[in-house]
């Protein structure tokens, strides 16, 4: 957070620290990075920050935000700001957990996919299927099939993601085995195993590295519209997809039930966003050119 | 060319394959009998052994697939518990809002967003160009509903302009149908807007810096026609090929969408269909969606040729 006010305050000096230089050269990383930080160390801490967020005050409906409710109270007398907090645990935890779930399986297949040419032709063909499946339709089918649990919704994100993350690694692969020291490792009688995870690995961590930030976001969308739609996490914990569906008959009467949570949804998405787009720029040069 | 679009559609055979194949082992590999997942939650048990005998869930897999695939192919997707009807007669009673709704949105957003992205490549580096890619992020990063929200808060309730929810038959007149979805087509638009306007930015860009870009500036050739005669063209490829891909957004957005704006379309159906637990709904549904997703993709391979004649099969 300092590092970032400095800047601003700051007027930029020949001089400059390290970090300054990294600050001023990576603008989006930094914006993106504290506001995850403080939305992170909020969700980590919120029963130290904040009251239940199931505590119901039923003299207290619908009030307005104020000095007590800062977020104002909901239709229940339940306190709005706590259980925004409360919230973005699951949000983090679903956009985590789909980032680590995808990329490891879509990294495995798509190194077979790439370097084993003949699965290659099955994969991919399977992989094109799935992605002409819209994906929170897909979500809404499985979450409909089992009882809603936030495993199964994170499942259910993951699913659609994989074949991104599969196409991503073969193209990587492609090029890579077609490098000299590739051929080097082949001629020298390498096992396919070394190869790859020598040589061939290496090379996807980056893109990668910025697919799953991207992934993040796109699941922590996802969740909050799923949970919106009924067909997520269970209605009784304290999401913003949650929030804002039990809250959409008032919008007219309480209109700061629908938009904190919502605010707060588009601020960590838009985080993990820029954090995503910086990261872009630093470690993917090939992509960072053209977009 | 024809045998072009020929060798295409028998291409587009094995990817609805794969998708007949994951809808159906959705529903066969979950935990708990698939009859009594269809038949949902207050079924008898001589409903769920009809049902059994119906779909054939005694016979092996391989014979159910394809006892599945044979009533697909003959247009049927499927009959709803709750309506006890046909799916498709379903869907075809609400697919007016939604095909409206996702033709202005598509009409919108193209238009914003291809203007956007040419502004801001012809203006690089200048505030026009930050604006324009400071809002794809933000477009990207503001779910649908949050964004439907706040339009029907400051459009409909404060400043009453339009109306908040609700939808009217093209057949009641144009204005009052579009009247109704101009709201939704923007919340719908947003992430789609930023996606094309990013990748026509980026294809803008390397095609100003050709060769033929500056002959046509040097002979004098104005900058309107130079930017959407020699630059737009030749940029057209990429941009409709992330058109077609971006279809799937607004696919998926239409069941958030018409949630919000309480439009009676096939998206309602779906959400209906989560609460009631009516599975041959949504299966009939993401059938149908991945369908069409792979004729628009199938539609934007095809227009390669009129964009770029290079282009030949």
């Amino acid at each position: 957070m300092t590092s970032a006010t400095d800047t601003v305050t700051a007027p930029a000096t020949r001089a400059s620290s390290p970090l300054r230089v990294f600050v001023r050269r990576n603008p989006t990383i930094v914006i993106g990075s504290t506001l995850l930080t403080i939305m992170v160390l909020a969700a980590l801490f919120a029963p130290w920050i904040v009251g239940d967020p199931l505590a119901m005050a039923p003299i207290n409906r619908l009030k307005p935000p104020s000095a007590v409710h800062w977020f104002g109270t909901d239709h229940l007398g339940r306190d709005v700001l706590a259980r925004t907090i409360f919230g973005a645990r699951v949000s983090l935890t679903v956009g985590v957990s789909v980032a680590i779930l995808s990329v490891s399986i879509g990294l495995g297949i798509g190194l077979a996919a790439g370097y084993f040419r003949r699965v290659d032709a099955i994969v991919m063909r399977f992989m094109d299927g799935l992605m002409a499946i819209p994906g929170i339709l897909l979500a809404i089918a499985l979450v409909a099939l089992t009882r809603a649990s936030i495993w199964v919704v994170i499942v259910a994100i993951t699913i659609p993601e994989i074949p991104r993350v599969v196409r991503l690694v073969r193209s990587v692969v492609l090029t890579v085995r077609e490098q000299p020291y590739v051929d080097a490792a082949i001629a020298g009688g390498s096992r396919s195993a070394k190869i790859i995870l020598r040589h061939i690995l290496p090379a996807t961590l980056n893109p990668l590295i910025v697919q799953a930030t991207y992934i993040s976001a796109s699941a922590i969308l996802v969740e909050a519209g799923l949970s919106f739609l009924g067909a997520g996490v269970p209605p009784e914990i304290p999401t913003w997809g949650n929030m804002i569906a039990a809250a959409r008959g008032r919008l007219a009467v309480a209109p700061w039930t629908i938009f904190f949570p919502g605010l707060c949804l588009a601020l960590v998405v838009l985080a993990v966003n820029l954090l995503g787009d910086g990261l872009r720029d630093r470690l993917d040069p090939r992509i960072a050119r053209r977009m | 060319m024809t045998a072009y679009i020929v060798r295409r559609l028998l291409a587009t055979i094995p990817v609805m394959a794969v998708v007949a194949i994951c809808v159906f082992l959705l529903l066969h590999l979950s935990p708990g009998d698939p009859a009594a997942v269809i038949a949902g939650d207050n079924a008898t048990p001589e409903n769920i052994a009809m049902i059994r005998k119906r779909l054939g869930l005694d016979e092996p897999l391989w014979k159910q697939f394809l006892l599945w695939i044979g009533q697909l192919l003959s247009g049927d997707l499927g009959q709803s518990m709750f309506w006890r009807t046909p799916v498709l007669t379903l869907v075809g009673q609400r697919y007016e809002p939604t095909l409206s709704l996702a033709a202005t949105t598509l009409c919108v957003a193209v238009t914003i967003a291809v203007t956007l992205g040419v502004i801001a490549a012809w203006r690089v580096a200048t505030f026009a160009d930050r604006a324009v890619m400071g809002f794809a992020v933000f477009g990207f990063s503001v779910p649908v509903f949050v964004v439907g929200y706040v339009l029907i808060y400051v459009f409909a309730i404060q400043l009453k302009w339009l109306p908040v929810q609700g939808y009217t038959p093209i057949s009641e007149g144009l204005w009052p149908w579009l009247n109704n979805l101009i709201l939704p087509s923007i919340a719908l638009g947003m992430a789609y807007v930023a996606l094309i306007a990013r990748i026509t930015r980026a294809t803008m860009l390397d095609v100003l810096a050709e060769d033929y870009i500056r002959t046509a500036r040097a002979k004098g050739v104005a900058t309107r026609p130079m930017l959407l005669r020699h630059a737009l063209k030749n940029a057209a490829v990429p941009i409709v090929t992330v058109i077609g891909i971006g279809v799937a957004l607004l696919i998926g957005g239409v069941v958030i969408t018409e949630t919000v704006f309480n439009i009676p379309g096939i998206g309602r159906l779906v959400v209906d269909a989560i609460a009631r637990r009516d599975y041959p709904i949504i299966q009939g549904v993401i059938v149908l969606f991945s369908g069409i997703y792979v004729l628009v993709n199938l539609a934007v391979d095809l227009s390669y040729t009129f964009f770029d004649p290079r282009i030949r099969y």
